[in-house]
């Protein structure tokens, strides 16, 4: 009740009227009496319903009582004979959803309706009917509802129509049978019973392709008039168009005709459907794309905000996949960066950042100045975004977009804005080298008037492990020691540590380091006191708590390779007593999830919430392969694959594989997951036929002692195979297992157990598995920098492919190379494409690739292969894989 | 329902960002609190805007949001994110167009309240369940209006007792809110 009483203040201010101040629940409930009247006063009625949908509108509920009550007499009104309160009547029954057994009561008065001779009647009575009724009652009814919707009244059919739609999502067989009735409404002259007639008939054979495409090739030839009909018409043609593309071999597009016809539609909403239409083909041509994007350009310079909003919107789409495209519309685009609606000018802004040039970074960077004084945080993150995106695709810009984020991050911002920036700043660092040493400073300069701890403590960590790589440390240790001296305890505690980082790294900084963090003993701080001490021990130290330089480092850089949880659970279970707790008796079962988890992070290195290195995926695999005895000694883990499935989904045992690749060893990690509930597994193993592999030499197995239900597990088998020699060779698996009965209410399982086998399917080990994908900023630097001496060229033919993109990515799949600067997209339709490539393969030789394909009439594809490595054989293996 | 355009909510607030008459034709906002949030951050977000002249346009939460606005009414029409932006516009439109003629031109909130039975039934003339019934506004306001012959008529076309009964009620109601 508070937004009346609220009214009421507004009204001894301003005298503000309302003809429902001050109203009441109770009281208008106790008026609903009226409804009781043996005369009726039509207008008070009126009045009352008003008020009670008033109450309703303003989120007032009723109780199940009120509501019932409030039906019962709502009812006694279809005695009234005036057209307005029966207009009221019909609302309000349906804002009140009564139940099954009081819609009963109503029924009989509604359907006397639907027979009325009031067009009025009949359309509302439908409506309301449809809307409170349940499917028996559907069927009496059905025979109405089909002579309604062929009725020449059109406010009545396109009543019935509309109730089909919705119908036809609860009792799907009733509605389906009106579809001659329907049909017969599609041709009606009356644009909007043809627009419900359409939708409808299209959701009745929504399954059924060939009746949706006969639909579309019988309208498209143009009996369609309104244009909201027609915009259905082009989105069913799209939907036609994407489902037979797969089978079109032609190169014609079908229905393209029509589309395009339409952009010379009278009304916009049709030409803006089709061109968005247009748009959104797959593999669309830019012949295909031009007249569309005419159109939308035109749109651009509308006076409507909604016409300019709807264009750019849809550019901003396509400037994602063709920004050629777009770039005809460059100079409208430019012009509406200062729209008075700064949705559209932040699309506008996008838009260009995604379509520019590389010469045009520096002007359309000045417009963006002056623009983003004056638009929301939320606009300004999708700026900093397509900036980032910007400087990741021009590496040489890198100063100017750099200057502009360390600009628009001193100046005033939420968290949220300001988290966006860091990140962009960080992810610009490890992707572009030269950018690092200006872009550590920029941080550094924000870190000395940040309010965010959170934002300081993420810089002051990635300081600790970029800074002390650089030309010269020193200059940063003054910012990292304000932090000690000015800010909050935590972010205290975390500049102590990147002090110590910067410390072990640096030889020559350690003595001044040491001072500093002795400083450090006396704040008043119990954990930046603990960290200095901690510090000063470990890196300063006598050797008494660390032997080796290398295990300092370790200590401080290395990451925590014990589960969070598990060491959460071992510290709880700890009790005080002499003897101190012992870090590895942490279990290091790890649930296989977080590792898949842990890898898609790790694909995607953006901001600081990233794992430091693209590699972090194989550093926690490391870690986990380490603390197994059996693998322990066999060296630095080269790479980790993607886990292979070996079972199909929903099966009982849900089994995939990761391979490790070691220099003279590979490990199959078997990630397993029991998804039967009555089951419990024990000694799981994996029984491998290496018979087609010949180079492979089986040398341990570790198996899974128990197996719950949906508690994945790991069991690994390690091989033997000829050093840093590439071998390949296929493996078949047999999961063997003792089985136990489980009953599923006390969860315990029986004594005995019977064993038992599942078999798995086979995978392979290939030549991709040797190759780490590790990018490089500038390929061309790189690719000269490694001269012509080892450099192998050779060409091949690669037969007939289904596209050139295909081609490409098979390849691409089958090196297991990092394709660079975005040559992996193939642009639709083109004839030939370079694709740059690079990586490190097995024994850590560099290798860079460069693909040039070509594709004639008949699909063949033609491949010319230029391989550059730091060694000789690299070279010829690479071509070996490609030539088998 | 994939394919056929759906309008999620239609709004009408008073400068206040209070509800005049509001429905909602999508599960996104299952609750009246939902209702009430997706209300006050629209109106923050567009208040200060000058949508006046013609119809304004902007997104929230995956939404395409439409509104226009005249004295201290507030029309707002919301679509789906990929929804054609121009279709919702006629909505709005043909909302905004049959006020302006069942209020015969006094656009403001005293007069939406005062035919709020007439708002109610608009809104029920341009959208069923999402779906868009007709956004020509003349028809919109000729089929509200030819179903309530008393209030809507001019005073000569009623009995003289109508008239008496609805110079007797304004009379009373200004009694009692004075």
């Amino acid at each position: 009740m508070s937004q009346y009483v609220k009214k009421d203040d507004d009204r001894d201010e301003e005298a503000e009227y309302s003809p429902f101040s001050g109203i009441e629940k109770g009281a208008v409930l106790q008026e609903a009496r009226v409804f009781n009247d043996p005369q009726l006063d039509s207008r008070r009625c009126s009045q009352v319903i008003t008020k009670l949908l008033y109450l309703l509108n303003q989120g007032d509920t009723f109780t199940k009582t009120e509501a019932t009550e409030v039906f019962f007499s709502v009812t006694k009104l279809f005695q009234a004979k005036d057209i307005g309160l029966r207009r009221m009547v019909y609302l309000i029954i349906k804002e009140l959803s009564p139940s099954a057994d009081e819609v009963i009561i109503v029924t009989s008065s509604l359907m006397k309706d639907m027979n009325s001779k009031t067009d009025v009647y009949r359309a509302n009575a439908i409506r309301v009917l449809c809307r409170i009724t349940d499917g028996t009652l559907l069927t009496q009814i059905e025979r109405y509802l089909k002579q309604a919707i062929v009725d020449k009244n059109h406010v009545v059919a396109s009543a019935a129509l509309v109730s089909g739609i919705h119908l036809l999502q609860t009792n799907p067989e009733i509605v389906k049978r009106w579809s001659n009735e329907v049909q017969e409404a599609v041709q009606s002259r009356a644009a909007l019973v043809q627009f419900h007639a359409l939708a409808l008939l299209q959701q009745i054979r929504q399954n059924d392709r060939l009746a949706v495409s006969k639909l579309v090739t019988s309208l498209t030839k143009g009996s369609v008039r309104s244009p909201l009909a027609q915009c259905l018409l082009i989105r069913y043609t799209s939907q036609v168009i994407r489902e037979s593309s797969m089978n079109n071999q032609t190169g014609d597009r079908p229905f393209y005709d029509y589309l395009e016809g339409c952009l010379r539609h009278k009304s916009e909403m049709v030409i803006f459907e089709a061109a968005r239409a247009i748009t959104e083909l797959s593999g669309v041509t830019s012949r295909e794309l031009t007249p569309a994007i005419t159109v939308l350009q035109l749109f651009l310079s509308s006076s409507k905000p909604v016409l300019r909003f709807a264009a750019v919107r849809t550019l901003n789409k396509v400037a994602m996949t063709h920004p050629m495209a777009v770039t005809t519309c460059n100079i409208d685009m430019e012009s509406l960066i200062s729209d008075q609606n700064r949705s559209i000018a932040t699309l506008a802004i996008t838009t260009l950042l995604k379509t520019g040039n590389e010469s045009g970074v520096d002007r359309l960077m000045k417009q963006i100045t002056n623009f983003m004084s004056d638009i929301a945080d939320e606009f300004k993150i999708v700026v900093v975004d397509a900036i980032r995106s910007l400087c990741l695709k021009f590496p040489l810009k890198f100063r100017t977009l750099m200057g502009f984020l360390s600009n628009i991050l001193r100046e005033e911002g939420g968290f949220e804005y300001k988290k966006a920036i860091v990140d962009s700043i960080v992810t610009i660092i490890r992707e572009i080298p030269d950018a690092k040493e200006s872009g550590l400073l920029h941080l550094c300069e924000f870190i000395e008037d940040c309010e965010f701890t959170y934002l300081s403590t993420q810089i002051l960590h990635f300081l600790g492990i970029e800074g002390p790589k650089t030309s010269d440390p020193s200059k940063y240790i003054r910012y990292i020691y304000n932090r000690v001296i000015l800010e909050n305890a935590t972010v205290r505690a975390s500049a102590v540590s990147t002090l110590a980082k910067f410390g072990a790294m640096v030889d020559s900084l350690k003595p001044r380091i040491f001072v500093l963090l002795r400083r450090c003993l006396y704040d008043n701080d119990d954990e930046v006191r603990d960290r200095a001490t901690l510090y000063l021990n470990t890196i300063g130290g006598d050797g008494s708590v660390f032997e080796t330089n290398k295990d300092v480092k370790e200590f401080l850089f290395g990451s925590l390779d014990i589960p969070l949880a598990n060491l959460e659970t071992s510290l709880k279970n700890y009790e005080p007593s002499e003897e101190p707790f012992d870090i590895r008796s942490v279990s290091r079962e790890v649930k296989s999830q977080p590792f898949a988890e842990k890898k898609a992070a790790a694909k995607k290195p953006t901001g600081l919430g990233a794992p430091p290195a693209p590699t972090s995926a194989v550093d926690t695999y490391d870690k986990l392969l380490l603390s197994i005895p059996e693998f322990s000694t066999f060296g630095q883990l080269f790479k980790s694959s993607a886990p292979v499935e070996l079972t199909e989904a929903e099966t009982e045992y849900a089994v995939n594989v990761v391979k490790h690749i070691f220099d003279r060893h590979v490990v199959f990690q078997y990630n397993c997951t029991n998804t039967i509930p009555e089951q419990l597994l024990e000694d799981v193993t994996i029984v491998v036929d290496a018979s087609e592999a010949e180079e492979f030499e089986e040398v341990a197995t570790k198996p899974l002692k128990s197996l719950p239900y949906d508690t994945p597990g790991q069991t690994f088998v390690a091989f033997e195979k000829p050093e840093g020699v590439p071998a390949v060779g296929k493996f078949s698996n047999m999961l063997r297992f003792i089985v136990k009965e489980v009953d599923p209410s006390t969860g315990e399982a029986e004594e005995d157990g019977v064993e038992d086998e599942y078999q798995l399917e086979e995978f392979e080990v290939v030549a991709a598995d040797y190759m780490l994908k590790v990018g490089v900023s500038n390929f061309r630097n790189a690719w000269e920098s490694l001269g012509p001496d080892f450099e192998r060229v050779d060409e091949y033919g690669l037969g007939p492919r289904e596209s050139l993109k295909e081609a490409v990515s098979t390849v691409i799949n089958l090196l297991g190379m990092q394709p660079c600067e975005g040559t992996e997209v193939v642009a639709a339709n083109s004839r030939s494409h370079t694709c740059l490539l690079s990586g490190v393969y097995i024994g850590n030789v560099k290798v860079l690739v460069r693909l040039s394909f070509g594709v004639d009439s008949a699909k063949e594809v033609a491949m010319k292969l230029a391989v550059r490595s730091e060694d000789d054989a690299v070279s010829d293996a690479i071509h070996e894989l490609v030539a088998n | 329902m994939e394919y056929c355009p759906l309008v999620k909510n239609i709004l009408l607030l008073d400068s206040e960002g209070g509800r005049i008459a509001v429905k909602y034709y999508s599960d996104d906002w299952p609750t009246n609190n939902a209702k009430e949030a997706f209300e006050k951050s629209i109106f923050t977000k567009t208040h200060k805007i000058n949508a006046r002249t013609e119809a304004e346009i902007t997104m929230l939460d995956s939404n395409v949001v439409l509104y226009k606005f005249v004295q201290d009414l507030h029309f707002f029409v919301t679509g789906g994110d990929s929804e054609n932006e121009l279709i919702l516009s006629t909505v709005l439109q043909g909302f905004f167009d049959a006020v302006g003629i069942l209020l015969r031109g006094n656009l403001n909130k005293r007069e939406a309240l005062e035919n709020l039975d007439l708002i109610l039934l608009c809104l029920d003339e341009i959208i069923d369940g999402g779906i868009i019934l007709e956004t020509d506004a003349n028809v919109i306001a000729g089929k509200v209006a030819s179903h309530s012959v008393d209030s809507a008529a001019p005073l000569s076309e009623q009995t003289i007792s109508q008239a008496l009964a609805t110079a007797r009620e304004h009379f009373t109601r200004s009694l009692l809110s004075g």
